[in-house]
């Protein structure tokens, strides 16, 4: 498993490596995404001195997280689930299906955009310039955790984005995905703890953006409750094997629709 | 009839089957429209609960505008982004990758009215789908909504006015593919720009002086701002006018530019294709 999972990282990386120019252009955008969240954070705070309890520092904190997630998203995620339901509509599902390996693993591996890493740089620079703010230093306990939850939210939201790209087995025609999920993402910009409670719960356990970015962010900022951890790693199980089970459901309707 | 009345006559009927024709079409994908629109609704429900919050904790208010207010001003903006939806300029690649250009370039239409006619037929089954949200998103936040007669006319005029102008525009960014292939930045910075100076992100009175001061030079805010201004706010009957007049201007310079860009970017285009 996990040599194929490298052979298609190094089929990624040697592809994305034809368009060395292409790694300026993702700079400059994530530079200019960078420069206006954090404008838009100035000017929120031009008005207050605190949202909902946090600080300039601790939601630049929380940015950070949403931006190095939204590098992880969009270089491994995003475009593994297109391809899938792109090839869904156009009936090439069935040649990853007919391979001799598991197909989840198969569709989730076989693109790579490498030059959308660069926000994840993007997003570490802009952690390490909230934590450096903060009037408490973070110990190497919370720096574990931080890193233990950054990959629990990564596959949770793998997880939603495959829940939600598996729908494509009923609803054929799923161009608006990458509107939906990137409209929705922008929720994890600011605290959970902002929004109205039907509007928390849902951005926590129906579509996981609490988990991924807040609570990865509380754990730097010394807001971190130890059974929110234990939380966030049972829940991530469940969702795991809940989208496991989900994945195959989906397959079984799917009857292909090459020549 | 003379040939400029069938002129006329000729585009008036391309639009209305155009406009029907995507209407029949979008109806059918009924799930697709309401996800595409439940990702957008999203971006101003975020705004409207920061702002609100920030109201709250300063005694319910931002520079005068309270929180009911601040509502209103996001569930129009919601209706305003909807019919602000045009093609985008991201799209272009793919057309001239795909070969499609080449066929566009064989029809006997500019093919910015192909564009506009198709955009405008969403707006139809969008606006059905999207009035069980705002229904929806009112009961939730409570806006202060008491608009004129004057207010409501000249809101229906400017949705359309801002739908042409950023058509115009985008159409004429999408011409940049054509010249340089690093256009995406150029589009991110565009659409960056926008976000900041249109009145999307929050109503341009929380902005500083200085970014109102640019914001009153570029396009953008007559996309976004002022038909939500025109409804939520309590322009005069005279700025409301004038307000008209600066989209009917900025139609006439995006007509201009899309004129211009579209020849110069054919002479630059080798065909790619079947």
């Amino acid at each position: 498993m996990i040599k194929l999972a490298w052979t298609y990282v190094r089929l990624g990386v040697l592809n994305e490596m034809q368009y060395r120019a292409n790694f300026f252009v993702a700079i400059v955008q994530s530079l200019l995404g960078v420069a206006v969240a954090i404008a838009v954070l100035a000017l929120v705070y031009s008005k207050t001195n605190a949202l909902d309890g946090w600080s300039q520092s601790e939601l630049l904190v929380v940015l950070g997280v949403q931006i190095l997630l939204g590098g992880v998203i969009h270089a491994t995620i995003q475009p593994n689930m297109e391809r899938l339901t792109q090839e869904v509509q156009d009936g090439k599902l069935d040649f990853a299906l007919v391979k001799p390996a598991d197909s989840q693993l198969l569709i989730s591996l076989r693109e790579l955009r490498l030059w959308q890493l660069v926000d994840v740089i993007s997003g570490a620079v802009v952690i390490a310039v909230g934590v450096s703010r903060l009037q408490t230093s973070v110990g190497a306990g919370h720096a574990f955790a931080f890193l233990a939850l950054l990959l629990i939210g990564a596959s949770l939201l793998y997880c939603f984005w495959l829940v939600l790209a598996t729908g494509s087995f009923w609803v054929v025609n799923m161009w608006f995905l990458s509107d939906l999920f990137e409209g929705i993402y922008q929720v994890g910009r600011w605290p959970i703890g902002v929004y109205p409670g039907w509007l928390r719960y849902s951005m926590t356990y129906l579509v996981p953006i609490g988990f991924a970015v807040t609570v990865p962010a509380q754990a730097m900022t010394h807001r971190l409750a130890w059974t929110t951890v234990a939380l966030a790693v049972g829940f991530a199980v469940v969702v795991f094997f809940v989208t496991r089970w989900f994945w195959r459901f989906g397959l079984r309707r799917y009857s292909g629709a090459s020549a | 009839m003379s040939s400029q009345q069938s002129a006329v006559r000729s585009y008036v009927d391309f639009y209305a089957t155009g406009i029907r024709t995507q209407i029949l079409t979008q109806f059918q994908y009924r799930v697709a429209m309401y996800m595409y629109t439940l990702g957008m609704v999203t971006e101003p429900v975020i705004y409207l609960v920061v702002w609100r919050t920030i109201a709250r904790q300063h005694g319910g208010a931002i520079n005068g505008v309270g929180a009911g207010q601040i509502a209103a001003y996001y569930i129009v903006w919601t209706l305003v982004r909807t019919f602000n939806v045009v093609f985008t300029p991201f799209g272009w690649e793919e057309r001239i990758r795909e070969g499609q250009f080449s066929s566009q370039l064989l029809r006997p239409l500019h093919p910015v009215h192909y564009d506009m006619a198709w955009f405008a037929g969403h707006k139809i089954p969008w606006l059905v789908m999207y009035a069980p949200i705002a229904v929806a998103l009112s009961l939730v936040f409570h806006p202060t909504l008491d608009p004129r007669a004057i207010e409501v006319v000249v809101f229906i005029v400017a949705i359309w006015g801002a739908y042409v102008i950023r058509s115009l525009n985008h159409f004429v960014l999408g011409m940049l593919t054509l010249l340089t292939t690093r256009a995406t930045s150029i589009f991110q910075i565009w659409f960056l720009s926008e976000l900041l100076l249109s009145g999307r992100l929050v109503p341009l009175t929380f902005m500083p002086e200085w970014s109102q001061s640019i914001a009153a030079w570029l396009p953008f805010k007559w996309t976004f701002y002022f038909p939500i201004e025109a409804l939520v706010g309590s322009m005069s009957t005279h700025t409301l006018l004038t307000g008209l007049l600066w989209q009917c201007l900025w139609t006439l310079i995006g007509s201009a530019l899309v004129w211009g860009s579209f020849r110069i970017a054919v002479k630059h285009y080798s065909a790619v294709g079947n």
